[in-house]
């Protein structure tokens, strides 16, 4: 499979995830609040700071369809990581040539064509 | 197993963010020799994946649910340092879009979710790949046990931060036993989402896989080089 394909592939299944399959996850606790509850200190958790945000709780404010009301929140959070953990690593990899080179001697088909 | 605000006192949360910035600062640095034009756009894929498979919480029985940390995965895919980036960013738009883990208990959970699953889940897959045969058939598999391991880890950190910095008086022992007791299944479900997802990128790309590198290059250049690590 060439790079770029297989970028656009993860993506595509990271969009779908958090876009449609997160609607069927399971709402129950999870294991820490499940705990938290059974051992007695759950009621010492506080809304965060962040809870007024327009995507907390992976809800997009002012959406009436909860399918697209979650959906969105998923897709916009999944864009949000995507872009500043590309960023950071784009700007903190290794520059230049050497290695491209010897690494990718596998690749059938790759194109020696630099992406931006 | 995000963790809320105010589970942990002020003095715990500050010394958790002390160290999840130290922890970040370091992997700052060392993800350098992990990145390069090809290995970049997969850390960023890394962490969206993770983002995304953090919103699907699987049932575990008993009124209970769990999901993907990624640490384990996200070290085998894309190296140690990096994934403790893609986590870091995950935990941060999740604590400060989603509302999801505390802001003052951001710290707290990139030292459990990023710091600690990435560095269990990391050892034991490279102490597994020592032991098991050089072939890239064991690579997922040695990935799904990390992962497994990974997750009781972060939850024993958790039992032991919420000892010493707890802000209600509980019995440790309980919450020891009930935390590793259901972090284990969570674990299951870690290492099977760990173990497809992994063995899925070694089937069409192993070269794009950090943990599998090194037979990568055997594979391709049949002979070995003295310098190259592993």
């Amino acid at each position: 499979m060439r790079t770029r394909r297989f970028y656009v592939v993860a993506l595509l299944v990271a969009l779908l995830v958090a876009g449609v399959g997160s609607y069927y996850a399971s709402a129950h606790p999870d294991g820490l609040e499940y705990v938290a509850e059974k051992t007695g200190f759950l009621h010492a958790a506080e809304d965060s700071a962040a809870s007024d945000s327009p995507l907390a709780d992976y809800q997009v404010v002012g959406v009436d369809d909860a399918r697209l009301r979650g959906g969105l929140a998923g897709v916009l959070g999944v864009l949000l990581v995507l872009l500043i953990a590309g960023g950071l690593a784009w700007a903190v990899r290794r520059r230049g040539r050497p290695d491209e080179a010897e690494r990718s001697a596998d690749e059938p088909v790759e194109d020696p064509a630099k992406r931006r | 197993m995000h963790v809320p605000d105010a589970f942990l006192d002020a003095p715990t949360s500050i010394a958790t963010g002390v160290v999840a910035a130290g922890a970040v600062a370091l992997a700052l640095r060392r993800a350098r020799t992990e990145l390069d034009d090809r290995t970049a756009p997969m850390a960023g894929l890394v962490a969206a994946f993770v983002f995304a498979a953090q919103m699907i919480n699987f049932p575990v029985g008993a009124g209970t649910s769990g999901h993907l940390m990624g640490g384990a995965l996200a070290a085998v895919l894309v190296g140690p340092w990096t994934a403790v980036l893609c986590l870091a960013v995950v935990l941060l738009v999740q604590g400060l879009f989603m509302a999801d883990g505390g802001v003052t208990a951001l710290g707290t959970n990139i030292v459990l979710i990023g710091v600690v699953t990435t560095a269990v889940g990391w050892l034991v897959f490279r102490g597994l790949r020592a032991v098991l045969p050089r072939r890239l058939g064991v690579v997922a598999p040695a990935a799904a046990v990390a992962a497994l391991v990974s997750v009781p880890a972060a939850a024993v950190v958790f039992t032991a931060l919420f000892a010493v910095g707890g802000t209600v008086p509980v019995e440790n022992g309980d919450v020891l036993a009930a935390m590793v007791g259901w972090h284990v299944l969570i674990g299951i479900g870690e290492a099977v989402v760990t173990g497809l997802v992994v063995g899925a990128v070694v089937k069409v790309r192993p070269d794009l896989v950090h943990g599998a590198r090194d037979l990568i290059a055997e594979r391709t250049l049949e002979i070995r080089t003295t310098g190259t690590s592993a």
